[in-house]
């Protein structure tokens, strides 16, 4: 069995003889983006496992572990790693956690120490937890990121972007039940057939999957009207975690909408691109700046051929970052960068720009940065586009589904009582333009 | 056209109307479903069948509760605030709002462009099932208490936001002798308060106003209080005859677009539709069978102390009385601890008159054989009680209990009362009571609530916790407060739970609060060995055994378990070895009389409601004063570093060494500016700006900016900003100065130094949300004050844009306003260090006040400062300490500056032996969720106490006395042991 190897803080150490024996066990959020860049990593020989557990026993290991005043993912992302080791599935020292460590004023920013100090609360100390960042924080011998991984994770960002957008385009339609998600298998699978194969790992081969998985997608038989469609904005974890949320895009469709999820490379370059802010607003390494902006550029070229890819194959785009940026004057600093920070509001400005006026804000209770970014700005985002229709909606231990559910089903109603106006008063316009 | 047939399934209640084709109501009824809505809504309809029987109708059915009947029944559903508006569009056309409360909602909808509309959020209770609430632990009627409202004479502030705070509020002025009809009044204006608060999130409420729902259709109190506080006319105030079935109309309203059916076949299809029992997340029985639940009884009972008959002993006794918060509890004892009377009943919201009548049943049975030698009382109304009827000694409820418990069990090592309004529990540790954990006020809700509940099912508490014994599905509500449980239960009905099964999850649901919420256990081994459980809700053998089975082990509950508190200041009394008590005798009650009378106090700007008790013979007792000034006494002048700041900083206003003649330049007095006002002065009155500060923060100011505040769950501190920039518009500055400010000034004892989202971002969520700021400049950029020479450069370039100041003088007076602030700084640890030679001067005790600068705003602490330095202690604050200790890693991210100060000022604490903390958290803040784990730590395992204050909007400081007494308890004990 593998020795415990302390660093001088007193930091247990994921060790090399530790890659060869360990499970590493990590929390859901994304389950295309993590699923696929987890087939990334595992490729470099670690024994990698997704957990994507969705029971009550979650919330209860969370509500013993954490402080229950600490923000709702927090207690999920402990609760479902404590969850899977106790379970019996595991041998509890063959295991390591891997959780993403962001960085930033937010308190999420302490999940990596949270879960040290619940695993020391459950007797579990001898678990040693590995953290996922970019920032160059807190190093393990047996876990290290090369530029060749990096680069295939950023690859796996951009395709999981791709895949989810198109795929939720097309699921709310699908004649035959199911073809979409089977889509999204076959999809991943060819392309890290292409990664085995070392191919698929320059920009030109990333086009050429772009185009690919735009195609598979189309190619599934669609039926019926276009659906009222329902942005879905907020906290990270709870916007894009089915756990976190209730499943809260399968409640969406099952009411007949269709749910307008933004990517996750908006955020990337949302959190490189504070780092520039930073050196504007307070002084820095200009050094810094122009390496981030470096990275920066990079993947937002990538961005722009993925949005190049979907508008080709005849898919609705979502904006790039730089149209973020313009949208959000008026509305937040771009310093405000705690948590999903400016971010946030511009992406309910997209959506409201692109015909997606229906919005579903989520955020844990009590979520700090979401105080000023999501309720704050719902009443601003109201007067200024008067058709706007936000609702937001708080997530915790003890919200309940049917309450979550009555508000969205108010916000569903209210959208299609305006879709019915703007049909009604359409046809008035129209005459009124021949009267002219 | 047919008849349209809306039914609304609410909460608590079931609409049936009937519309014809023109709309007009044919028939309506509003009745109480007690949980069986669709039998409820069938039979209703049945009761019509003769009017309808054949007939082609449409119907839909709306209501939080109806969308499972609904899917059930195969009938069309509506959201019902959409019905709602269906129905206001139609029959009150031009209006502009609707307010409406129901069971267990509270909405908004705004009219006029596109529909609007607010529902209470997942933290928000103010409405009929908390009027329910509230009028149980007044023991009257929802009736009553509105005719007693419409008698008030006064309105007590009472916290808006949820059920449970306006509870914890309620009972101190109930137990302090508030009148009903001011109480019952102040209820109604929380609950106004509550939804103008909440639900109008930067939207203005005026125009023509309707107002809807059951309680208003009901309350005359309640609708009076809503006219007044929205100051509306007859005209704009809007009471429709059918507005408790508003929703059921506009549900029949829009079931015009639905497809029409036999009445008959529809009638018959909800009668026999199963409501769609969902997945109801269940959790092992209490007991499998009677036979282990006898076996569990015989465990329990066995725990009892002597009985000695009253009418025939003779010799002497010790009265013990606790006067807790919704029960007073009584005890007489012998030498021995054997048990001569008990006494246990609600208090009726009056226990000095429980108390009297008791007194002399007592002296009754006393005659001349049994002479009673002392009398010690504890508890909420402990000092009412004592005053009324001159007891010998009161003593803080956590010593009570542990006296009681250490008598049956000596090596008691874990304590843990539930009683009806708060949770107790704490560690014994050599003897001395040491970590004490109070429930924080969001969980407070305890025994009351399963009594609340029964009372809604229809039982009696003894009758409802039983039915949950022997339960074999018991429900899963989770553990938060009690106004979230009361939708978890909707939704167990819903999902078709049964009574039993709800009863015992509620059981559970308690005692997980408690260890999860309030102890925050993560095993057994971290309470204790030798657990002692006390309290009236222990009393309930669901309770009992829930708490058993979610620890692993036996505890003990002693057969007096509810007593315990009066128990223990029966031997509290006993120990006092008096000769005579001077508890008023037989004779003294023959002419005791008492009267309350609520008064303001004026002496200083706290203006705490007070409670002037009066009893016979012109004793006077005064309670709800938070110093000793109304009392007639100068207040406590020890020093109090909250209060020098305090005064230090708001006299930072005027035009400081400067002419003036750039304009007047506003800075709201509130949040960071705490810390950086002495920067921010210097800076602009250097560059001839005159600094206008934002008035002190009070009630009164928070209401006035309480319509722009757009997330209701965001901490106290930042709402009370609202009222702070609207206030500087009014003052006509010529600009407000509030920067945004990611990260605070870096003194080098954190990983990071940011300020929290909250502070770092209010000023744009003030941008964006409170129209008045129009009428201003108002300045809001970012800004960095820890890298000297980059802000310099940059607030140049600002100041250059905004007021065509040279660069030059900006540089000049970044430099000066940066020395300011250094020594601001310094006369802060300068005065600390002097407050403590002071007080080693004198052997006194010193408490470290750690929170946030903000924390010293007399409107955010509401003058704990002031209760602490009058229990004694000299007062120091977090800043006046952390520069004493340098950087340390934490097993946290240490990455906020003012949390980094908690941590050191805590570190250094641990080194002074004549120093305590008391950690002030605001209620809502998300970063004290880390840092309380965090310093409880530090201090416990450097051998301090660790307490922990929790403040909010809530202005009764009944729980910080406990807990601060509480401290001083178990410093005296450490002290004895030394």
């Amino acid at each position: 069995m593998a020795e415990l190897i302390y660093d001088k803080t007193g930091r247990l150490l994921f060790t090399k003889e530790m890659k060869e024996e360990y499970t590493i066990l990590f929390p859901t959020m994304l389950p295309v983006h993590f699923g696929l860049i987890a087939r990334i990593i595992e490729r470099e020989g670690y024994k990698l496992e997704m957990l994507t557990t969705n029971h009550r026993n979650i919330v209860d290991e969370g509500l013993k572990y954490v402080h229950n005043d600490t923000c709702y993912p927090a207690l999920l992302v402990i609760g479902q790693l404590i969850d899977a080791v106790k379970s019996g599935k595991y041998d509890p020292h063959k295991v390591a956690l891997l959780i993403t460590q962001t960085g930033g004023g937010c308190r999420a920013s302490n999940y990596i120490h949270l879960l040290r100090k619940a695993l020391v609360k459950a007797g579990l100390e001898y678990i040693p937890v590995i953290s996922l960042n970019l920032s160059g924080l807190e190093h393990n011998p047996g876990f290290k990121l090369n530029l060749d991984i990096i680069r295939k994770a950023i690859f796996g960002l951009m395709y999981g972007d791709i895949i989810v957008q198109s795929a939720n385009q097309v699921r709310p339609y699908e004649v035959e039940e199911g073809k979409t998600e089977r889509t999204i298998e076959e999809v991943e699978n060819h392309l890290l057939e292409e990664m085995e194969k070392g191919k698929g790992l320059s920009f030109k081969s990333m086009v050429e999957n772009f185009d690919h998985i735009v195609a598979a997608f189309k190619a599934i038989p669609v039926q019926g009207e276009p659906k009222v469609r329902v942005g879905v904005v907020g906290e990270i974890y709870i916007k894009y975690s089915p756990l976190g949320n209730n499943n809260l895009e399968q409640f969406l469709l099952s009411e007949g909408a269709e749910p307008v999820v933004p990517g996750l490379t908006d955020f990337i370059i949302f959190k490189i691109y504070n780092r520039e802010v930073d050196v504007d607003i307070y002084g820095g390494k200009l050094a810094k700046k122009a390496a981030c902006a470096a990275l920066r550029h990079y993947i937002e070229k990538c961005q722009r051929a993925m949005i190049d890819a979907m508008k080709r194959g005849g898919f609705r785009a979502p904006g790039t970052f730089q149209d973020l940026r313009r949208l959000i004057k008026g509305y937040l600093g771009e310093g405000n960068k705690m948590g999903e920070g400016w971010l946030l509001t511009a992406e309910m400005l997209e959506l409201i720009h692109s015909g997606t006026p229906n919005i579903v804000c989520t955020q844990p209770f009590g979520c700090l940065p979401n105080h000023i970014v999501g309720k704050g700005m719902i009443r601003k985002l109201k007067d200024d586009y008067p058709n706007s229709n936000i609702v937001a909606i708080d997530y915790d231990p003890g919200a309940t589904k049917i309450n979550q559910e009555n508000r969205i089903k108010l916000m569903l109603a209210n959208a299609r009582a305006l879709a019915r106006q703007a049909a009604q008063q359409e046809p008035e316009t129209a005459g009124e333009e021949v009267h002219v | 056209m047919s008849l349209r047939i809306g039914i609304d399934i609410g909460s608590t209640t079931v609409k049936v109307v009937v519309l014809d084709e023109k709309n007009k109501l044919l028939f309506r009824s509003y009745e109480r479903h007690y949980s069986k809505a669709r039998e409820r809504a069938a039979e209703t309809l049945r009761s019509i069948e003769e009017k309808l029987r054949g007939q082609q109708v449409r119907i839909a059915i709306t209501g939080s509760a109806g969308l499972g009947v609904a899917k059930a029944a195969d009938i069309d559903f509506v959201q019902e605030v959409y019905a709602t508006a269906a129905a206001v569009n139609t029959y009150i056309p031009d209006t502009d709002a609707v307010i409406e409360l129901g069971g267990e909602d509270a909405k908004i909808i705004f009219f006029g462009g596109a529909l609007e509309e607010r529902m209470n959020g997942s933290c928000a209770g103010g409405t009929g099932a908390f009027i329910d609430q509230m009028a149980t632990l007044m023991n009257v009627t929802v009736n009553e208490l509105d005719e007693l409202s419409l008698k008030h004479e006064k309105i007590y502030p009472i916290a808006s936001r949820c059920g449970v705070f306006a509870k914890s509020d309620i009972q101190p002025i109930l137990n302090q002798g508030g009148r009903k009809e001011d109480v019952a009044a102040s209820i109604f204006q929380a609950v106004v308060d509550q939804t103008v608060a909440g639900l109008t999130q930067g939207r203005e409420l005026k125009g023509k106003i309707v107002f809807l729902g059951g309680p208003l259709h009901f309350l005359q109190g309640l609708r009076q209080r809503f006219v007044e506080t929205l100051k509306l006319d007859e005209a704009h105030a809007i009471f429709p005859e059918d507005g408790d079935c508003f929703a059921g109309i506009g549900a029949a309203l829009c079931a015009t677009d639905f497809a029409e059916c036999s009445f008959d076949e529809m009638l018959d299809r909800l009668e026999k539709s199963v409501d769609n029992v969902g997945l109801v997340d269940t959790m092992p029985p209490l007991f499998q069978d009677q036979a282990e639940y006898d076996a569990f009884l015989a465990r329990h009972n066995a725990m009892h102390p002597p009985e000695v008959d009253i009418n025939t002993y003779s010799g002497d006794a010790w009265l013990g009385i606790d006067a807790g918060s919704t029960t007073t509890k009584m005890v007489l004892i012998t030498a021995d601890g054997g048990l001569l009377y008990t006494y246990y009943h609600s208090n009726l919201g009056n226990p000095v008159a429980i108390v009297l009548d008791q007194l002399k049943e007592l002296y009754n049975l006393c005659g001349d054989r049994i002479v009673i030698k002392g009398a010690a009382v504890t508890g909420y109304g402990e000092d009412l009680i004592k005053n009324a009827f001159s007891c010998d000694a009161g003593l803080v409820e956590t010593v009570a209990h542990y006296n009681a418990a250490r008598h049956f069990t000596p090596d008691v090592d874990f304590i843990i009362d539930i009683g009806g309004q708060d949770m107790k529990c704490f560690k014994i540790r050599n003897g001395a009571v040491d970590s004490i954990m109070l429930n924080e006020a969001c969980s407070s809700g305890c025994g009351s609530f399963i009594e609340t509940f029964a009372k809604a099912l229809g039982y009696n508490i003894a009758d409802f916790s039983k039915l949950g014994l022997l339960a074999q599905h018991p429900v899963n509500l989770g553990s938060r407060c009690t106004v979230f449980m009361n939708s978890s239960v909707k939704q167990a009905q819903k999902d078709g739970a049964s009574v039993e099964d709800i009863s015992a999850g509620l059981s559970i649901s308690i005692v997980k609060n408690a260890v999860y919420k309030v102890i925050r256990a993560a095993n057994a081994d971290d309470l204790g060995k030798h657990i002692v459980v006390q309290g009236g809700t222990f009393h309930n053998d669901a309770v009992l055994r829930a708490f058993e089975l979610e620890l692993g082990r036996n505890v003990t509950r002693p057969t007096i378990a509810g007593i315990m508190g009066a128990f223990g200041a029966a031997l509290a009394a006993r120990d006092l070895h008096l000769d005579k008590s001077s508890i008023l005798t037989a004779e003294d009650l023959k002419t005791f009389s008492h009267t309350a009378k609520p008064v303001t106090c004026n002496l200083c700007t706290n203006h705490c409601s007070l409670t002037v008790n009066t009893f016979d013979g012109g004793r006077r007792f005064i309670s709800g004063n938070r110093c000793s000034r109304p009392l007639g006494k100068e207040r406590t002048e020890n020093p109090d570093l909250m209060h020098y700041k305090y005064k230090r900083l708001r006299a930072l206003h005027g035009k400081g060494a400067g002419n003036g003649v750039r304009g007047r330049m506003g800075i709201p007095f509130g949040l960071n500016m705490y810390e950086n006002l002495p920067f921010w002065f210097e800076f602009f009155t250097r560059l001839n700006f005159e600094v206008v500060l934002s008035p002190e923060s009070s009630r009164k100011l928070y209401l006035k900016g309480q319509h722009t505040i757009p997330s209701d769950t965001v901490c106290y501190p930042a709402k009370l900003l609202h009222g702070h920039v609207e206030a500087l518009v009014e003052e006509g500055v010529d600009a407000i100065w509030y920067p945004c400010m990611s990260y605070n000034n870096d003194e080098g004892i954190g990983d990071n130094h940011y300020n929290c989202p909250v502070v770092a971002y209010y000023p744009e969520l003030l941008a964006a949300n409170v129209p008045m700021l129009k009428q201003t400049r108002f300045l809001n950029p970012y800004v960095g004050l820890w890298r000297h020479k980059d802000f310099t450069k940059r607030i140049a370039v600002i100041m250059e844009q905004e007021f065509n100041i040279p660069k030059r003088e900006t540089e000049a007076a970044a430099k000066a306003a940066y020395t300011a602030y250094d020594t601001y700084l310094h006369d802060v640890r300068e005065t600390g260090k002097r407050y403590i030679e002071y007080a080693r001067a004198r052997d006194m005790p010193i408490i470290v006040a750690c929170g946030r600068p903000y924390h010293i705003d007399p409107e955010i602490n509401h003058g704990i400062n002031d209760l602490i330095t009058s229990f004694g202690f000299v007062l120091v604050t977090e800043d006046a300490l952390s520069y004493l200790e340098g950087y340390a890693p934490r097993k946290v991210l240490n990455q906020w500056t003012f949390q980094s100060r908690m941590y050191n000022a805590a570190r250094y604490v641990c080194t002074q032996p004549d120093m305590q903390v008391v950690q002030l958290v605001s209620f809502g803040c998300g970063t004290d969720a880390i840092t309380t784990d965090e310093m409880r730590d530090i201090l416990e395992s450097g051998g301090k106490l660790y307490t922990q204050l929790k403040i909010d909007d809530i202005s009764n400081l009944g729980a910080v006395t406990i807990r601060v007494r509480s401290l001083m308890a178990a410093m005296d004990a450490r002290k004895h042991q030394d």
